[in-house]
């Protein structure tokens, strides 16, 4: 009876405006797409608009400025550090991409053997990438530390080093430490992802090649490293656009020196536009990795998109 | 419990908000009484991690709590890296909220100029009090008209030196010229005992010791009107003489060093002199058993400080100067002038001097008369430092632009590119043009 009676009620009601709305489709998709919306638009949108107005006024900190134009970018080409961290920036991105996935492919087909404590190793793996960054790298720039560094003091008691390594005082070598702190932070990015890929990958395939007489190489080449590659181009697209912007590492290690020779984009951009206080100037170093990002992320998903769809 | 009747409320906190808008400071604390602030003004105090830890302690646990009773108000006190403080203040300035005073170092605040409070009113109080402040305070502090931030304090850089180890090489007196001390640095390097020194982009050490030694050849930035003359023949003999000085006779780590970096090769004894505030020396002074030489004395007994050594032009220096600045997003104005006016006062203000042990000179002249430069003789030259030491942007005035090409680190790193193979020409004009583009 008192079911019957709460039935006949629901069924006689009127739906309340706000219940029909949401039985339409194309309303209900835009209701549940407003929070990604307001998100997008208050961290990503925003604050890429506000970067390109200030990057076409001469405002300081705390002085608005006026529009200029595309002085500030007429201004960062003719200047020699936002040159010299372009190339940084390329050959930082380039070379530790090419590290990550060859040592991340590397670990991911060693971690999908069948071996003891294989849970617990691909969990300790993934350690470099669950530190905070700038705790790790505090541990890093202690190592290699001009004056203190361990790596120097272990390298001469075993002979290989007379004298000390200059790791931070000298250009190249600073280049070197913060893409071997960087490769060091990735490859387990890599590694865990390409893993989970390995793991979609039927083992009948290679065992079919192997009857076939395929050896080792030949199976890794035309079995897994075919199916592999969707999830390997997403993995580097990821990469690739994370270490172009990346920040922390030489933040912290080397603050863009000596004499400016580590600086990236980010970092010359913060050094101008916060540490100096130009920020229309920081902004537009800012957003010239934009253009090479964009081409970078646009090729690679039409690459994945033709991949996906042979 | 006492019994506050309303007349006596409404007698007691109108004597103490009269006493706080007429008398200033010297009426708060003859009242005793807070003034009349908001209950729950809260005020944001953002400084630098003090080299001379003792000081923030004596901040935190003693001047603070007093502080906040006098003047009735809740101060937190924030530090920070000094490298910090500049991306600090931009934050603040352009978000429109952050702390309501800043510490910063040497000319910087004229980089802020327009968001900053005027200050005149308690510099200049506090500057007659005191027995005038050093022409170097005024031009880092004031923009030609106003007083954009209340002077704090000097830190003098001198090079703390290991009186036995220059004994050692012939050496007793302090090099006084810079082929003297090539020589001397050149002997020590060849027995493991470099000279350190930073050419890294680090506030303190770095500048005060690439200014005052391109003066010293007779190379300046600008003329007074703010023509760039930095390519000169005289900055050019400078930035050569400094790769063979590099090479010769420094620890060529020095390159990658911050402000610390030094502190702690000196007391670990890998270096026998540096260019440093007195923080070496008093952290020796502070932990006797902890740093022993390798005869087996102190480590205190055995450093001494020197100028910088003169050049063909003279002799000078550039001390790290430190100042507090008030940004006009602070909704707490009058209460961070009356807390700057508070701290100023000769009683709290010698406590912290006092704690410094020498390390921070203040910026008025009658403090040379304080008792602590008597105390230790090892100290002794860090008195005057307020009298000497010219300010960035010489021989034109320390402003904006000028305080720019310091916080670009361009005179530093003029010599630590030269010092890092590029040929000397080329080191200078590249500072040239950088320099060209600030002072347009």
């Amino acid at each position: 009876m008192a079911v019957q009676a709460i039935t006949t009620t629901l069924g006689e009601a009127p739906q309340p405006r706000r219940q029909r709305l949401l039985e339409d489709e194309r309303w209900l998709a835009f209701f549940l797409i407003v929070p990604t919306m307001v998100l997008l638009g208050m961290f990503i949108a925003y604050p890429f608009v506000r970067g390109i107005l200030l990057s076409v006024t001469n405002s300081r900190v705390g002085v608005p400025g006026d529009f200029v134009g595309l002085a500030n970018f007429h201004k960062i080409w003719n200047d020699s550090i936002f040159r010299t961290s372009v190339y940084n920036t390329f050959l930082y991105t380039g070379v530790t991409t090419v590290f990550k996935l060859s040592l991340g492919l590397w670990l991911a087909m060693l971690l999908n053997r069948n071996f003891k404590g294989k849970a617990f190793t691909r969990a300790f793996i993934l350690l470099p990438f669950i530190i905070p960054t700038v705790l790790s790298t505090f541990a890093w720039k202690w190592m290699f530390d001009p004056t203190f560094s361990v790596l120097n003091w272990l390298l001469f008691h075993v002979g290989a080093i007379t004298g000390r390594i200059n790791w931070m005082g000298d250009p190249d070598l600073a280049m070197i430490s913060i893409i071997i702190v960087n490769i060091w932070r990735g490859v387990p990015f890599f590694a865990i992802s390409l893993l989970a890929g390995l793991q979609t990958i039927s083992p009948e395939l290679n065992e079919a090649a192997a009857i076939d007489g395929a050896k080792p190489w030949q199976r890794f080449w035309h079995v897994t490293w075919p199916l592999l590659l969707p999830v390997t181009m997403v993995v580097v697209l990821f990469s690739v656009i994370q270490t172009f912007a990346d920040f922390q590492i030489v933040y912290v290690m080397t603050g863009g020196g000596p004499a400016n020779a580590t600086h990236l984009f980010a970092t010359y951009a913060y050094q101008i536009g916060i540490g100096t206080g130009l920020l229309s100037e920081g902004a537009a170093i800012s957003l010239a990795m934009f253009p090479v990002l964009l081409l970078v992320v646009v090729f690679q998903l039409l690459y994945i998109r033709r991949v996906e769809t042979r | 419990m006492a019994r506050v009747t309303r007349r006596k409320f409404l007698k007691v906190s109108g004597a103490g908000a009269l006493a706080a808008k007429t008398g200033g400071m010297a009426a708060i604390l003859a009242t005793g009484r807070a003034p009349a602030y908001a209950q729950a003004t809260t005020l944001n105090w953002l400084r630098w991690n003090d080299f001379v830890p003792a000081s923030d302690q004596l901040l935190r646990k003693e001047l603070i709590p007093e502080g906040e009773k006098v003047l009735g108000i809740k101060i937190n006190l924030e530090t920070v890296n000094g490298n910090d403080l500049q991306p600090r203040i931009t934050a603040g300035i352009q978000s429109g909220a952050g702390p309501d005073l800043v510490m910063l170092f040497n000319n910087h605040p004229q980089l802020y100029a327009a968001s900053l409070v005027d200050m005149s009113d308690v510099a200049e109080a506090v500057g007659k009090a005191d027995g005038g402040y050093y022409p170097l305070v005024k031009s880092n502090s004031n923009d030609g008209k106003n007083w954009i931030s209340m002077p704090w304090t000097i830190v003098g850089g001198m090079i703390a030196y290991r009186k036995s180890w220059f004994e050692e090489i012939g050496s007793p007196e302090f090099p006084d010229t810079w082929e003297k001390y090539r020589e001397v640095g050149a002997k020590l390097k060849a027995k493991g005992r470099p000279l350190g020194q930073t050419l890294g982009h680090t506030f303190g050490d770095a500048p005060t010791f690439t200014y005052p030694y391109l003066w010293s050849w007779g190379g300046k930035e600008v003329e007074a009107d703010g023509k760039v003359v930095i390519n000169s023949k005289e900055t050019l003999e400078s930035v050569k003489f400094m790769t063979g000085f590099w090479k010769e006779a420094h620890d060529e780590g020095g390159l990658a060093w911050d402000d610390t970096n030094n502190n702690r090769a000196f007391l670990s004894q890998t270096i026998s002199a540096t260019l440093n505030g007195a923080s070496i020396y008093i952290e020796s002074l502070r932990n006797p058993d902890k740093y022993i030489t390798e005869k087996g004395a102190k480590l205190n007994t055995d450093i001494l400080h020197a100028a910088l050594p003169k050049g063909p032009a003279g002799q000078f220096s550039m001390h790290t100067y430190f100042s507090h600045a008030l940004p006009k997003y602070s909704k707490n104005e009058k209460a961070a002038k009356d807390l700057l006016k508070w701290v100023h006062s000769k009683d709290v203000y010698e406590k912290w001097f006092v704690s410094q042990k020498g390390f921070a000179t203040p910026p008025a002249a009658d403090w040379e008369k304080h008792k602590v430069w008597d105390e230790d003789k090892v100290m002794t030259p860090y008195k005057v430092a307020g009298r000497l030491g010219r300010t960035p942007g010489y021989a034109g005035p320390s402003n904006a632009k000028a305080a720019e090409v310091l916080s670009k680190y361009i005179i530093t790193d003029m010599y630590a590119k030269a010092v890092q193979g590029m040929p000397a020409e080329e080191a200078v004009k590249w500072a040239e043009s950088e320099l060209k583009k600030i002072y347009v």
